[in-house]
């Protein structure tokens, strides 16, 4: 077929114009249905993280139908539109686009790794829709459109740290991810060591994609310390529990970790690979609390096949039902309205306990969890209530400077 | 002193392990030119086979060395019936069809099996040289690459079906006047080469973190090293796996698990601008 210039400037007119008139279309079927209050979801489902956004896709659909049974919010229902972001990125500032422009959402619930959060903060800043973050992370967001109700550093590791210290001693060594949660992680992990009269011997970071260990195990072992401080991440790095205790140094040297069992290491890893492993979330599906054995219970009913229902599906169900709080406070859904509520004390008692928002830094005063994994579970060794995300709050203060949207990287 | 040894030991262990992951690539892509790009999901295959029959009660040697290798080589066979047969001599068109078979195998196992996997203890446990630790399973790898590449030098050099094998490899149109039937080399090597490659991830399932996704953390290495290697299967493929894993390993004790991955692609580059024909287009022209 020959292509002219002007049948080539034809037909692409022709279908720009198609391109353009097609969402004004199929929108214009959408008049007339009830006008429900849209909440907005972006997490991963497929790809290697899917098994942490998997159960988080199911908590947050847990809260919105437990509001719909109660009769909805302002007399309205709530609808969920969600994007599997398949552990890519570009897919987040995609769907972040869509959900914003096209669908025009009231909030959105959803960002696994910092990466996709620092991805998608800004386009909600811009385009003006309420974002909440639901994972723990490494702290410093300060951004009056945010907010984000899992733990930091100061909420965990503060107390991962010295207990697992006092079991083992005072020499450490830091293994980490390299990207930014385990930098900055690996920072915090070192200020709690010497803040409690440790030392730590050496850091290393892993790309996410190195899977043989060998090397960083015998240098463990040259370096002798007392205690292994892990911030690994993703499915490669569970390699390393394997080789460690292929290589017969399991329960030599003790190992205490902010990610472990965050996802499913102790129910992929055999029962000998991560026996007395140490973690602290601010949720663990263990808790034997009525509200945390109702909540697991549910969605197991719901999703049999549910991966580890970790602090992430907690703090998702809980940022929900705290947004849920605020709108009804403010009885309205306009953003700023429901962002004034949510700063005035807005709490919720959910699986986890009470948790609380903070006006001045936009993140939860929740109750932490310490544990140690026993024979492919954890067992809930310690709790400490009400811990204040003071990380954060030592760079970050909203209510000073409410135009702020920066993350801070808090200076150890 | 017992450092040395022991740092020898997890050199010898990223050797073993990378020639054994790119074994079954080198024989896919030195003789029948097929870009495979779905290498690591065979790789994931094996370990999943392995995983999900040992999990179900078979022993677990047994998982290894034999469930893997023939359940991913029958996964071979039928993948190279349906639609890798319709591509050879198409450089391209193979590499976005295996690139999309990647995606579908993903898929598949995910929608099979979730996200999550619950792995296999290693077998054999620990030693001690001095104050250190290390595992028998390294030794072991070792063991099993230097077995898999003598049986490939052997069928390869003293079998008849490995004369065919070359001579197909080196002039398929002589061959097929001489009463070689080509299509049917080609199908039984790929076959040969999957069952490798399910091997491979057969043998490192109880060292890895099992996912749907494993596969992209090895096939871009396996890659380097087999065009680093050059056309010679076994003495391309054992130099340039050689060459990487020690850079590796090695970079990784002095420096950090950062700079060693860096070190490693940086002598991959230098290599392929030095050698641009591989190890063995210079060194061991016209070995196996």
């Amino acid at each position: 077929m020959s292509f002219s210039r002007r049948r080539f400037l034809r037909h692409s007119a022709l279908a720009t114009t198609t391109l353009i008139a097609a969402p004004a279309v199929f929108r214009s079927g959408a008049f007339g249905a009830e006008n429900p209050i849209v909440v907005g979801s972006l997490h991963d489902q497929s790809g290697p993280i899917a098994a942490s956004g998997t159960p988080m896709v199911y908590a947050l659909q847990l809260a919105v139908d437990e509001i719909n049974a109660g009769g909805g919010l302002l007399g309205r229902p709530l609808k969920v539109i969600h994007y599997d972001t398949q552990s890519n990125i570009q897919m987040y500032s995609q769907f972040a686009q869509q959900l914003a422009v096209k669908d025009k959402v009231d909030v959105v619930h959803g960002g696994i790794t910092s990466a996709s959060r620092e991805a998608v903060r800004p386009t909600f800043d811009r385009f003006k829709v309420l974002y909440f973050y639901n994972v723990l992370y490494e702290g410093g967001v300060c951004d009056r459109n945010t907010f984000c109700t899992g733990t930091t550093p100061a909420q965990t590791v503060e107390k991962l740290v010295p207990s697992a210290m006092k079991k083992a001693g005072k020499k450490a060594y830091i293994i980490a991810a390299d990207y930014n949660y385990g930098q900055i992680t690996a920072k915090w992990m070192t200020k709690y060591v010497k803040d409690n009269g440790g030392e730590v011997l050496s850091t290393d970071f892993f790309p996410l994609d190195v899977t043989n260990f060998g090397t960083t195990i015998s240098k463990i072992q040259a370096a002798k310390p007392d205690l292994i401080l892990s911030a690994l991440v993703g499915g490669n790095h569970t390699a390393f529990y394997r080789q460690w205790t292929a290589a017969g140094m399991k329960g030599k040297i003790p190992i205490a970790s902010t990610t472990f069992g965050l996802v499913n290491e102790p129910s992929t890893l055999d029962a000998a690979e991560s026996d007395a492993i140490l973690g602290a979330y601010g949720y663990f599906e263990e808790l034997t609390t009525p509200a945390s054995k109702s909540f697991v219970e549910k969605i197991k009913k719901a999703h049999p096949d549910s991966p580890y229902i970790s602090e992430l599906a907690a703090c998702t169900y809980e940022g929900v039902m705290l947004w849920a709080a605020g709108v009804k406070k403010a009885a309205s859904i306009d953003r700023m309205k429901v962002v004034a509520a949510l700063e005035d004390s807005i709490a919720f008692d959910g699986p986890s306990g009470k948790v609380s928002l903070d006006k001045a830094t936009h993140h939860t005063t929740r109750n932490a969890f310490l544990a140690e994994v026993k024979d492919r579970k954890w067992s809930v060794l310690e709790s400490y209530s009400d811990v204040k995300p003071a990380d954060t709050a030592s760079v970050c203060d909203l209510v000073k400077n409410p135009a702020d949207t920066k993350q801070y990287i808090i200076n150890l | 002193m017992a450092i040395y040894l022991i740092v020898a030991l997890d050199v010898l262990n990223g050797i073993a392990s990378l020639f054994l992951l790119c074994l079954g690539l080198a024989i896919i892509f030195g003789m029948m030119k097929i870009i495979n790009l779905a290498h690591g999901e065979f790789i994931m295959l094996g370990a999943y086979a392995t995983v999900i029959s040992a999990n179900a009660g078979v022993n677990i040697w047994i998982a290894m060395l034999v469930v893997a290798p023939l359940f991913v080589g029958i996964v071979g066979l039928v993948i190279e019936r349906c639609l890798i047969r319709f591509l050879y001599g198409r450089l391209v068109d193979s590499m976005l069809a295996t690139w999309g078979l990647s995606l579908l195998i993903i898929g598949i196992v995910t929608t099979i099996y979730g996200n999550t996997q619950q792995g296999v203890p290693t077998p054999l446990g620990g030693f001690s040289i001095g104050s250190y630790q290390s595992s028998y399973y390294t030794l072991f790898l070792a063991g099993m690459a230097i077995v898999t590449m003598a049986l490939v030098y052997g069928v390869m050099s003293y079998t008849r079906l490995g004369l065919i094998a070359r001579a197909t490899m080196q002039n398929p149109a002589m061959a097929a006047t001489l009463g070689v039937n080509p299509a049917r080399v080609y199908m039984s090597t790929f076959a040969v080469g999957a069952a490798v490659t399910g091997l491979a991830g057969g043998l490192l399932a109880p060292v890895s973190g099992i996912t749907p996704g494993m596969g992209g953390a090895y096939v871009a290495k396996a890659f380097m090293t087999v065009v680093g290697g050059g056309a010679a299967i076994l003495s391309g493929t054992m130099s340039a796996a050689s060459l990487f894993g020690a850079v590796n390993q090695v970079g990784a004790y002095f420096t950090t698990p950062v700079y060693g991955e860096v070190l490693v692609f940086t002598a991959a580059i230098v290599l392929i601008r030095l050698l641009p024909q591989g190890i063995s287009g210079r060194f061991f022209k016209g070995n196996l």
